[in-house]
């Protein structure tokens, strides 16, 4: 069984991903990378939108403090969001733990992977 | 909206980058007869003249109304296709170029098959966002001819002069009271043989006899805001506390001496000192050190002042600091006579006749390279050590004769030209020992002398003692910090430096727009690169002032005022205060919008999108990737 993983990737860790691939780190291909300037853009009803569409899983990589738009401010807005989601996934009964945000920095290259990781492992033990 | 119906499809092969690990002519199976496709390809290299001219002949010849480019990061292309579509008649920002290559072939080059899968995702994906594209048109700025420069060492000097010779107003900021950076305690340098002092006494020459470069000196930054065309920086100017004309007389009189940090305390310095090759001519009394004795008739009531300063463009060349080796490290703190090669390279241009430390005259040096460097606390090379350890060595033997000169070295690197310094080092009867970097050198003392025991490689592992009267440890390159760093938000490398957009397409600019480097500040450089880097950030900088106004890309926030229902929940989200509540409708002040979309996600009734962005374009897109 394999999974589909949606990538949301603000700008940060848009750059991080190209990291990933000049460095030719390896993580599940079964992953679409969506590119967004920030993540605090996401309206949470977009996340639903994507287990609605197909995705068993999403992870919205942030900027996180890198954030070249709200800097630090990035996280706390960006966190309202993922919230309020959680919200809309427990309404729909989807387990909130298919829904990861990390902040991923430019180089951040092992926090794509290790999330990547964390959301296989949720959605193999289910 | 009106879906594009007449969308061109290009899938790039980069020369086998691509195509070895994902199959594109399945990717262009997969989308040719898609709705919104009326042409797929794939080719070689998208971004050759050829690539290029195959998208505008589409355009032209079967009026294509979008162009999905799946290729190489768009970071590297994506400006590249926009310029091709808009040669060829088509609003740029209907092309999305999507990135196959980092996020597919090269991180997936061990599945193939799932590579190719996920390729055709993200090329429907692409697909379905322009088949929603709106026509946009780039943001014209307008730019004052006025930049900033931190740092007024030999790169800020560099930039200043050259902003200032194409008629740009420059404020160039230095953090200590003096002028020169940390070039100017260079001895005779490679490969012009003129010493720091005197390259730096030419760029202040050059700084002051400009009437358009500001110059603030013992400056502190207080805070740092803008974006490009509308940077302000604070700057607390100290005070020097000295009033008139201060005489050398003046000055020796001063009762109190501390190690003089410019010769890393080799010498010593009065409270009140200045520095004769530099900018400015006036002292400046150290408040750490002075008694207020009042002798030097100084001035104690006078208060920092604040400034503010405005620039279209920030340059940061904020610099470097030499490792400082661990108590221990090769017997550094633990024998006297262990010392950095910038501390040796003072203690040459400060002695005369002979070279003494600590009162010994020193006959044999032996210097280790790579400390601090090329381990698991730096992993990059600093590398200019390896040139700089030889050319302190030569000038050593040329000033004092009668030196044995050992280097114990784990790989020497004197690239370029610079090769003819070792080989100089060679004919000069110099020892080199090549060491193993998990079996490094020991540093020990017998009587007087101090030991260096290395093994070898060059002998097959010799266990080779060397005595020494002196031991130079040969350190790399560290970042000096800054707050101003985290005030403009400029993102830092993996090393710790300030990181550029991309080392060849973007070299001098950071991802925060307006806000470029120069220098040291963005990784290890010699005199040369530094100086070379700091022209080129000129000159970028250039590319925005001279001709009075920029194009910015056109993302940022677009109101729909027919769903607005003025709740204001976006004008409290706005990061920047660029949405005001008019009339009972949101409206947005374009200027100020940074374009994060943050509006947009709290909005009740979707009245925002981001351009670019817009939120049907995202569903889609989703739709589209979320099939198979």
């Amino acid at each position: 069984m394999t999974y589909k993983i949606l990538i949301f990737a603000a700008e940060m860790a848009y750059r991080a991903l190209d990291q990933a691939g000049l460095l030719h780190v390896h993580y599940t291909p079964n992953t679409v990378i969506i590119r967004i300037p920030c993540a605090s853009m996401l309206r949470p009803d977009l996340i639903l939108h994507a287990f609605q569409s197909g995705f068993d899983a999403v992870f919205v990589a942030s900027s996180g403090p890198d954030c070249p738009f709200l800097g630090e401010e990035c996280v706390r807005k960006t966190a309202k969001r993922i919230e309020k989601a959680y919200e809309l996934l427990d309404e729909h009964g989807i387990d909130k733990n298919r829904l990861l945000l990390t902040g991923v920095c430019s180089t951040c290259v092992e926090a794509i992977v290790g999330s990547l990781e964390r959301l296989e492992e949720t959605l193999s033990g289910e | 909206m009106k879906e594009r119906t007449k969308i061109g499809v290009y899938v790039c092969h980069c020369g086998g980058n691509i195509s070895d690990y994902v199959d594109v002519k399945k990717v262009v199976e997969a989308v040719k007869d898609l709705p919104n496709v009326a042409v797929a390809r794939d080719f070689v290299f998208m971004c050759s003249e050829a690539g290029q001219n195959l998208i505008k002949e589409d355009i032209k010849n079967l009026g294509l109304d979008g162009v999905v480019v799946a290729s190489c990061s768009p970071h590297l292309h994506e400006k590249t296709f926009r310029n091709a579509a808009k040669e060829a008649g088509l609003n740029p920002y209907l092309v999305e170029h999507v990135c196959i290559r980092e996020h597919s072939s090269w991180v997936h080059s061990d599945n193939p098959e799932a590579a190719t899968q996920k390729a055709i995702w993200i090329v429907k994906a692409a697909i379905a966002k322009v088949s929603l594209a709106r026509d946009l048109e780039s943001i014209r700025l307008d730019m004052k001819p006025e930049a900033i420069v931190m740092g007024g060492g030999i790169a800020g000097m560099r930039c200043a002069i050259d902003l200032g010779r194409a008629g740009i107003t420059v404020h160039l900021i230095e953090m200590s009271p003096f002028l020169g950076g940390r070039a100017a305690q260079i001895g005779k340098m490679y490969p012009s043989g003129i010493s720091g002092i005197e390259l730096v006494k030419k760029l202040v020459e050059e700084v002051k006899s400009n009437p358009n470069i500001k110059i603030y000196t013992n400056a502190e930054i207080v805070s740092a805001e803008g974006a490009l065309g509308e940077f302000k920086v604070k700057i607390k100017i100290n005070p020097r506390y000295v009033k008139g004309n201060v005489s050398d007389d003046t000055i020796s009189q001063c009762p109190v001496e501390v190690p003089d940090e410019f010769n890393y305390g080799l010498t010593k310095r009065k409270a009140i000192y200045k520095r004769d090759f530099t900018y400015p001519d006036t002292p400046v009394i150290d408040m750490n050190a002075c008694t207020k004795c009042g002798k030097c008739n100084p001035d104690f009531n006078q208060k920092p002042k604040t400034v503010e300063v405005t620039g279209s463009i920030v340059i940061l060349a904020t610099g470097f600091k030499p490792y400082e080796p661990k108590e221990g490290e090769f017997g550094y703190k633990v024998y006297d006579n262990v010392i950095t090669l910038p501390v040796f390279d003072r203690l040459i241009s400060i002695s005369n006749g002979k070279l003494e430390y600590n009162g010994k005259e020193i006959r044999d040096i032996a210097f280790i390279y790579c400390v601090g460097s090329r381990n698991e606390e730096h992993e990059y090379c600093s590398r200019y050590c390896c040139v700089a350890t030889i050319n302190a060595a030569l000038q050593a033997l040329e000033k004092f004769g009668d030196l044995r000169v050992y280097h114990v070295y784990r790989d020497i690197r004197t690239y370029g030209k610079y090769e003819t310094y070792y080989e100089q080092a060679g004919r000069d009867g110099m020892l080199f020992f090549k060491y193993d970097p998990e079996n490094p050198p020991v540093v020990e003392r017998s009587g007087n002398k101090l030991i260096v025991k290395v093994k070898d490689l060059l002998t097959y592992g010799e266990e080779v003692e060397i005595p020494v009267d002196m031991v130079v440890l040969s350190v790399g390159m560290e970042p000096e910090m800054s707050d101003v760093f985290t005030m403009l938000r400029v993102p830092f490398s993996r090393d710790g430096f300030l990181q550029e957009v991309h080392p060849k397409l973007r070299p001098v600019e950071t991802a925060i727009g307006g806000v470029l480097v120069a220098g040291t500040c963005q990784g290890p450089k010699d005199t040369v690169e530094a100086t070379a880097s700091a022209s080129a950030a000129a000159a970028k900088a250039d590319t925005y002032l001279v001709k009075g106004y920029t194009e910015l890309e056109p993302f940022i926030a677009e109101i729909n005022p027919e769903k607005c229902d003025g709740c204001s929940e976006c004008v409290e989200e706005c990061p920047a205060g660029a949405i005001n509540i008019e009339n009972g409708k949101a409206v947005l002040k374009e200027a100020l919008c940074k374009g994060c979309g943050a509006c947009g996600a709290v909005c009740p009734t979707e009245a925002i999108n981001l351009r670019g962005y817009y939120y049907d374009q995202l569903r889609k897109s989703i739709e589209a990737a979320g099939g198979d």
